[in-house]
Order: structure tokens, then C-alpha cells, then sequence
């Protein structure tokens, strides 16, 4: 791995010349530069990492290890024009959004019961933390004994993963709820229901959110693994096979998929809160 | 009949095995309509005294009354507005201000049209749609002080609410307050370290001492009313009660140096 890394430097090196062109001032602005130039610069280490990428295979590197983005690019047009990875994705798609949507359900209830009662809280607080020190993904074959090989016992696996990162998150957001808030909605007559949904729920969002959005890629992980062990279609069964074909395109090419849909999730999940969140937008 | 009655009032706080005496053997009591200001050193245990009017905690010993009945629980009859604004810092100015008749279920277009009106009446007109995070300190107290009165309390318990104000915002707002007082009279009662806010202000002033709060001494505020709050302060009466109360506050303070 360390070769394609060393190539690429002087490489690098080339381009900072050519981008330091574009640039009034020479040096320390560098890190300034305008939204469209910043990209432009993205766009161009990604190229140049592919370039440096399909030089090498076959030339410093067997091409059988590292494959070649032409490689990888054909399987995938190969995949898609065939509609092959439709069902493929489906499959993750499915099983990741169910199990985030199952986990991140519990995981918010379970916080704001736990948050709300520091009795129950104290209670089970050793328990939770032993089984949230357990790897969950040491339960998947406990979850294909239970679900069988189809799409439950991925969706199992995302949620038991999805369920304790946003626990823990809204946990801590109820309890940093300002209590002062609470007493004053108190004393306007407030109902114990009007606390929670006007008071703890809105602030807990953000910490919410930030559970949810460290979640996002632990559904996806879950299913994934899920896949690997045991599946007939997915894209972590679409890796597990073409690695065990010796395939390597197709091991890339299912790992560009992946990363696509893992950017998309993110990306929505953000989106959502922004939408919620927008007194915070404006405040700063 | 005094609105407010508080009987030999003690409280304790515990915490693991650290004790503090915040208030000892208070009497108090509190007439309908009147402007009471509770003075004293900071953190000797004035708020602890509003806390529990409000029922928001117990007292350890004694008994807290509210309109002749024993405050056993949260005490709805009161508004409550502290140095902190307590706006929910998600809901612009409008829907915070509507919150207490959002609480009590009246349907949208009325809570608004009051809430809108109370705006109005607090100077405030125009920022219905800002966040609490965009208005400045004053305006936060302009729209405590309206989503306050939307919910109509008897009593208003304000602990030290301008504290944070500058000296301007702060006679802005007293005036505001005495004007609104003028209109329905409630009782009030102000917890404040400062003692120009206090005789301007108010009808009675109770001086408490350092921790364990005690009362120390009560002076009547003879002032006529309606008073000009920029002016009563340049008044001879003013100086002279001004002088009585700080006789004996300056011993809180004396001793707390020693």
C-alpha cells in the first residue's frame, strides 16, 4: 500500500504549482480559497489518486491485488447495466433502514424513559454498560439461530448496533435538559406529557441527532456483516462472494457501492436536522 | 388577608453529608396588590424563599401559605420570571410568548391574536418571528414579562430579574413593570441585591441577612404613587430611606468581610 502513496507525492507536488496559479496571493491563504476553486482541488486529488491508482496496477503492484479503476468502473457499469446490483442494493437498503429506523426508535424511547427516571436509570446502569461493552456483532450468529438467513437477522444486527449510540445520546441530552425550563413550564400549568414534548424532546434534538448521525454507518456495518456471514443477495454478500471468487474489481466495485450509499444516508440524515434545528442556524 | 403567609420557615439542603442552612425562622407576610422587594446579601437564600412559594420545593420546617391554602405542590397561581429568561430557545418569540394558553389548549388563532396584543403592550411588536438567541437581553425580558402576563398569575415572583440588564435597559424596564402593575395590580414580590430597584419599586422592603437568611429589619416605602422611576431616586424622601436601609444592610455586608 505504501508504494501508490510514495508515487503520488511528486505528483502532488505538480499540482500544487498548477493550482497556485489560479490564486492571487501565494501561501498561507491556501487554506482560504473560494467554495468552487476548493472543490475544483477536491475533484483533482481524486482524479489524480485514480491516475496514480491505474499506473500502478499491473506496473508496481500485481494488478490481482489492487484491481485498476478501469476495472472496477466496467464491473460496475457491468452490474448496473444489467440491473444485478438493483437487488443487491434493495437488499442493504432495506435491511439498513429498517434496523436504523427499529434501533433508533428503541434507542430514543429506552433514553427518555431511562433519562426521565433516575431511579430505573441507576438501577440498570451497570447492566446496559456491560452489554454495551459487548461487540454486538459477536451476536450475529445468535440473530441467524433466532431470524434465519434472510432479511431479519440483518436488520436485527443493524438495530442492536443503531440502539445503544443513540441510547447513550439521548440519554445524556434528557438529562442535560436545564431544569429550570422545566420548573417554568411547571408553573404555567404544564402536564407531564407538555414537559416531555415541549421541553426535553426539543432540547434533547441535538444530542438526538448526533446519535442518530454517528448511527447512520453502524446500520449500515450491521447489515453489511450480517451479509458476509450469511445472505443470498446484499451488497456485503456481493463482497463476501466476489472475494471468495478472487474477483477484485468486483470486491472494489461493491465497496464504491457501499460508500455511496453510506455518503446518501448521512447526507439525509443531516438534511433532517437542519430542517429541525434551524434556531440554532439562524442564532449563530 | 395577606395573599402570602409564610410561618417560621426553615430549609436545609443536603447534599451527600454537606449541609447548608439557607433560611431560618422566616415570618412573612404579603398583602394582595402590594410590591414587596426582599433585599439582602447575594446567595443568602432569597431565591430559596421564592422557590418555595412557588412550590417548587418543601420547606424543611414551617408552613408556606398561598391564599390561605397550604402550597403542597407546584403553586399555579404564580408567575415566575428569573435572571435566566427561561425562553425556549427553539420557538420564536411568538410561540413563546403563546406557550401558557398553548398549555391551557386554546386553539391557535386565539392564543396568537393575545399573544400578538401582549407584544404589543410590552414594546415588543415586530419580533414575532425571532428566536430568543437573536433578540437582545432587554428585549428577552420584554417577552418573559409578556408570556408571563398572558397567563394571567395573581402573583408575580421575580428574582432579581434584571440583574443582567444594564443600568439604561433596567430603568426602561422598571418603568414597564410599574406601568403593568398599574394595570391589574398583582402582587408582586422582587428579590434584588439592589437597593435603588428595591425602594423604587416597592411598597415594603424586607432586609435579610447573610446566610442562614433571617429578616433583619422591614421599612414601609412611603413614596407616592405613580412614580417617575427616573426621577423618585433624586427625591430628598428617597435618600433618607435609601440611608435608613443601608445602615443596616452595610452590617450583612461588614460582617461577610470579616
Amino acid at each position: 500500500m505504501s508504494t501508490p502513496d510514495d508515487a503520488k507525492l511528486p505528483d502532488e507536488a505538480r499540482s500544487e504549482q498548477t493550482a497556485s496559479s489560479l490564486r492571487p496571493s501565494v501561501g498561507r491563504s491556501l487554506a482560504e480559497v473560494s467554495g468552487t476553486t476548493m472543490l475544483a482541488m477536491q475533484i483533482l486529488v481524486g482524479l489524480l489518486s485514480l491516475a496514480v491508482w491505474q499506473i500502478a496496477s499491473g506496473w508496481l503492484v500485481h494488478e490481482f491485488m489492487i484491481s485498476s479503476p478501469l476495472a472496477v468502473m466496467n464491473r460496475l457499469w457491468q452490474w448496473i447495466s444489467s440491473g444485478a446490483i438493483l437487488l443487491h442494493v434493495g437488499a442493504t437498503v432495506h435491511a439498513t433502514v429498517l434496523g436504523f429506523l427499529i434501533g433508533a426508535f428503541a434507542g430514543v424511547v429506552g433514553g427518555v424513559w431511562l433519562g426521565l427516571s433516575p431511579f430505573l436509570s441507576r438501577l440498570l446502569n451497570p447492566y446496559i454498560w456491560a452489554f454495551n461493552a459487548l461487540p454486538k456483532v459477536a451476536l450475529a450468529p445468535l440473530f441467524i439461530l433466532w431470524f434465519g438467513l434472510g432479511i431479519d437477522s440483518k436488520v436485527a444486527l443493524a438495530a442492536v448496533l443503531v440502539v445503544f449510540l443513540v441510547f447513550v445520546n439521548t440519554f445524556s441530552g434528557v438529562r442535560e435538559v436545564d431544569s429550570e425550563l422545566v420548573d417554568s413550564l411547571r408553573l404555567m400549568r404544564a402536564k407531564r406529557r407538555h414537559i416531555l414534548t415541549k421541553v426535553v424532546l426539543p432540547s434533547a434534538t441535538s444530542w438526538i441527532f448526533a446519535g442518530l448521525r454517528t448511527a447512520v454507518p453502524y446500520a449500515l456495518i450491521g447489515t453489511i456483516i450480517g451479509e458476509m456471514i450469511a445472505a443470498n443477495r446484499g451488497l456485503g454478500y456481493l463482497v463476501q462472494r466476489a472475494g471468495a471468487e478472487f474477483d477484485t474489481a468486483g470486491v472494489f466495485a461493491a465497496l464504491v457501492a457501499i460508500a455511496v450509499l453510506a455518503v446518501i444516508f448521512n447526507e439525509m440524515v443531516g438534511a433532517v436536522q437542519t430542517r429541525l434545528e434551524r434556531w440554532k442556524v439562524v442564532g449563530r | 388577608m395577606p395573599v402570602m403567609q409564610l410561618r417560621s420557615i426553615g430549609k436545609t439542603f443536603r447534599k451527600g453529608t454537606d449541609e447548608v442552612r439557607a433560611v431560618e425562622g422566616v415570618d412573612l407576610e404579603i398583602e394582595p396588590h402590594s410590591i414587596v422587594a426582599l433585599i439582602g446579601p447575594s446567595g443568602c437564600g432569597k431565591s430559596t424563599l421564592l422557590n418555595m412559594i412557588a412550590g417548587l420545593y418543601p420547606p424543611s420546617e414551617g408552613e408556606v401559605f398561598y391564599g390561605g391554602r397550604r402550597v403542597a405542590d407546584v403553586n399555579t397561581n404564580v408567575g415566575y420570571m428569573t435572571q435566566k429568561d427561561n425562553l425556549l430557545p427553539w420557538r420564536n418569540v411568538l410561540d413563546n410568548v403563546a406557550l401558557p394558553l398553548e398549555l391551557a389548549g386554546r386553539s391557535r388563532a386565539e392564543r396568537y391574536e393575545a399573544a400578538r396584543a401582549m407584544l404589543e403592550h410590552v414594546d415588543l411588536a415586530g419580533f414575532e418571528s425571532k428566536f430568543p438567541s437573536e433578540l437582545s437581553g432587554g428585549m428577552r425580558k420584554r417577552a418573559c414579562l409578556a408570556r408571563m402576563l398572558l397567563y394571567g398569575p395573581q402573583a408575580l415572583l421575580l428574582d432579581e430579574p434584571f440583574a443582567a440588564l444594564d443600568a439604561q435597559l433596567r430603568i426602561a424596564m422598571h418603568d414597564l413593570l410599574l406601568r403593568l402593575w398599574g394595570e391589574n395590580k398583582q402582587t408582586i414580590l422582587l428579590v434584588t441585591h439592589d437597593l435603588v430597584e428595591a425602594i423604587t419599586l416597592a411598597d415594603r422592603v424586607v432586609v435579610f441577612t447573610k446566610r442562614p437568611a433571617r429578616i433583619a429589619s422591614e421599612e414601609v416605602i412611603d413614596l407616592p404613587r405613580p412614580r417617575d422611576v427616573m426621577e423618585v431616586r433624586f427625591t430628598e424622601r428617597f435618600r433618607e430611606i435609601y440611608n435608613s436601609i443601608w445602615d443596616r444592610l452595610r452590617q450583612e455586608y461588614d460582617e461577610e468581610k470579616l
